[in-house]
């Protein structure tokens, strides 16, 4: 029977044939297609690790930032408390200061008042004095003669009037 | 998909009335004709024999029938090597018993008393026929040149892939001709060759990939397809002396040790060799069975479906009605034979890759595995299927 018996030319390029077909996928396709589907199965294995990682490090982070939120939120009180209190001092600071100032200047005023009030005295006592002195030497000139012995009188009753003002 | 039903019940319409008329056109003979063989009485009725075209189309041939047409077939090289050297010349001078004259020699197509039906012959002066070396590019040849390519095409698209689109998924054909591959290595080769299976792997996953886009394309009807490549028992014997090959090459000392000094009863060895006689018989029967399953698998689903075809022609001598009934049947029937052929070629891929993987498995066995084993069971036969 025809069917039943191999045909050589047909066998030979079968031969021929697959060999050809399998260097190529050999040397160009099966190594290849290999090493990219373990290559993607690792990359898989490796990502649902690393999200396993993530998710862990994750809740982690949520722990230890909640902690840092703590901690931060008790700075910060304590802060608040420290420039209270700073805040006071300094003002109790600035007040002292201010009050240290304040009785200065108002030294400094009295003296300075009272240098003005010295000099003022003085001004006004030799006006008095020299007013006095016109209204006495017209006075006197009215009605005394001996003006030298008047002006003796004149300057003991400015005396007198001098110890009875201080 | 209702559509496609109208579709079809419309072309078995059309199915019915060309048979039909084609019945009455010959009507002058059926009254005439015994009814006792009926493809005798088919034959007789319109010089149609259905067991030559049956073998026709099972068979190899120098040119590549197109459809519709007789008396055209695509031309393609006779390479034969003639007595007085290499010949090379095209089918289409060989057609309808034509006799070529190249240099000195004479060839033809040897006729149907010959002994060489149907095959390219050297005639020699005195008349006589002889065969010469014949490597022409026959339909299955170039069948298996066009497989080939469509298969390198398919694997490098999707290795090129895997270069240059690093670890990306394929998608569409690329991720379905992936699939397969995975199917295979890690349902069949890796699970059963385990350290071993990159090492076996590509020619295992070449052989499957082989079997599977021939039985397919040999199911599509017209040119690209319709060569009944693995249905030749030339491709499967070449295709099971490569696992035999394979088999043996690789096969470990302690493969070697069980065939020729099986662990059995010493009587089984001695004086008569029963048992390694059996083994090496076996090493034979291995790629015989290999060759034998797939080419009666695949030459059974073609035959079936020509055969319901063919039936429509046989009964054609018995009138329109007759005729037309056997079209409707017969298409469905056929249709029907090739939808259960399409799951057969990819259950027969399946089978010889996992036989082959089976085999090459059984010779690398490791002695120390083997003893390990032994304490606890008696070893089994390997399953054969």
């Amino acid at each position: 029977m025809e069917l039943f018996t191999p045909d050589f030319g047909l066998v030979f390029w079968m031969f021929v044939s697959f060999g050809v077909l399998f260097v190529v996928l050999w040397r160009w396709g099966w190594p290849a297609i290999m090493k990219g589907v373990s290559d993607r199965a690792d990359l898989i294995d490796k990502g649902v690790e690393y999200a396993q990682n993530a998710k862990q490090q994750l809740d982690k982070a949520q722990e230890s930032a909640a902690e840092l939120m703590a901690d931060a939120a008790r700075r910060q009180a304590e802060m608040l408390r420290e420039a209270d209190r700073m805040k006071t001092q300094i003002i109790e600071e600035a007040r002292n200061a201010a009050k240290q100032e304040a009785q200065k200047e108002m030294d400094a005023a009295k003296v300075a008042i009272e240098q003005d009030r010295k000099r003022a005295q003085e001004q006004f006592k030799t006006e008095v004095s020299t007013f006095a002195l016109d209204i006495a030497q017209k006075v006197v000139r009215k009605q005394m003669e001996d003006q030298k012995a008047q002006q003796e009188l004149v300057s003991s009753l400015i005396d007198e009037m001098e110890t009875a003002q201080s | 998909m209702k559509n496609i039903f109208r579709l079809i019940l419309l072309l078995l319409l059309g199915v019915v009335t060309v048979t039909a008329s084609a019945a009455t056109n010959d009507d002058a003979q059926p009254s005439q004709v015994e009814r006792g063989d009926l493809t005798e009485a088919a034959e007789k009725a319109d010089g149609f024999s259905a067991k030559d075209v049956i073998f026709e189309h099972l068979g190899d041939g120098y040119g590549w029938e197109v459809p519709f047409n007789h008396h055209r077939r695509i031309p393609l090289p006779v390479i034969v090597w003639a007595t007085d050297g290499l010949h090379v010349f095209s089918s289409s001078r060989l057609e309808h018993g034509h006799v070529y004259r190249d240099g000195d020699i004479t060839f033809k197509l040897g006729g149907a008393d010959s002994k060489y039906k149907g095959k390219v012959v050297e005639v020699k002066a005195d008349g006589t026929e002889v065969r010469p070396w014949d490597i022409s590019i026959t339909k299955n040849v170039c069948a298996i040149f066009i497989g080939m390519i469509l298969i390198i095409w398919a694997i490098l698209d999707v290795a090129r892939w895997h270069r240059t689109q690093g670890t990306k998924a394929p998608r569409k054909f690329r991720g379905a001709v992936e699939f397969v591959i995975t199917f295979i290595y890690d349902g069949v080769i890796q699970p059963t060759l385990k350290d071993k299976a990159p090492k076996f792997a590509p020619y295992l996953l070449t052989a499957f990939f082989f079997i599977l886009v021939m039985n397919l394309m040999g199911l599509i009807v017209v040119f690209p397809g319709g060569a009944n490549v693995t249905g030749n028992i030339a491709v499967t014997l070449v295709l099971a002396l490569l696992t035999f090959f394979i088999t043996n090459l690789f096969g470990t000392k302690h493969y070697w040790k069980e065939i020729f000094n099986p662990d059995v009863p010493w009587w089984l060895k001695y004086p008569i060799p029963i048992m390694p006689l059996i083994e090496v018989f076996g090493i034979f029967t291995k790629p015989a069975a290999l060759t034998v399953r797939l080419f009666a698998n695949m030459m059974g689903g073609h035959m079936i479906v020509i055969v319901l075809t063919l039936l429509i022609f046989i009964f054609a001598y018995m009138g329109p009605a007759v005729t037309g009934a056997t079209a409707v049947v017969s298409v469905l029937f056929s249709v029907f034979m090739l939808c259960i052929d399409v799951l057969v070629s990819f259950i027969q891929a399946y089978v010889f890759t996992m036989l082959s993987t089976l085999f090459i498995s059984l010779a690398q066995e490791d002695g120390h595995h083997e003893e390990a084993h032994a304490k606890d069971a008696t070893p089994l036969p390997a399953a054969q299927k």
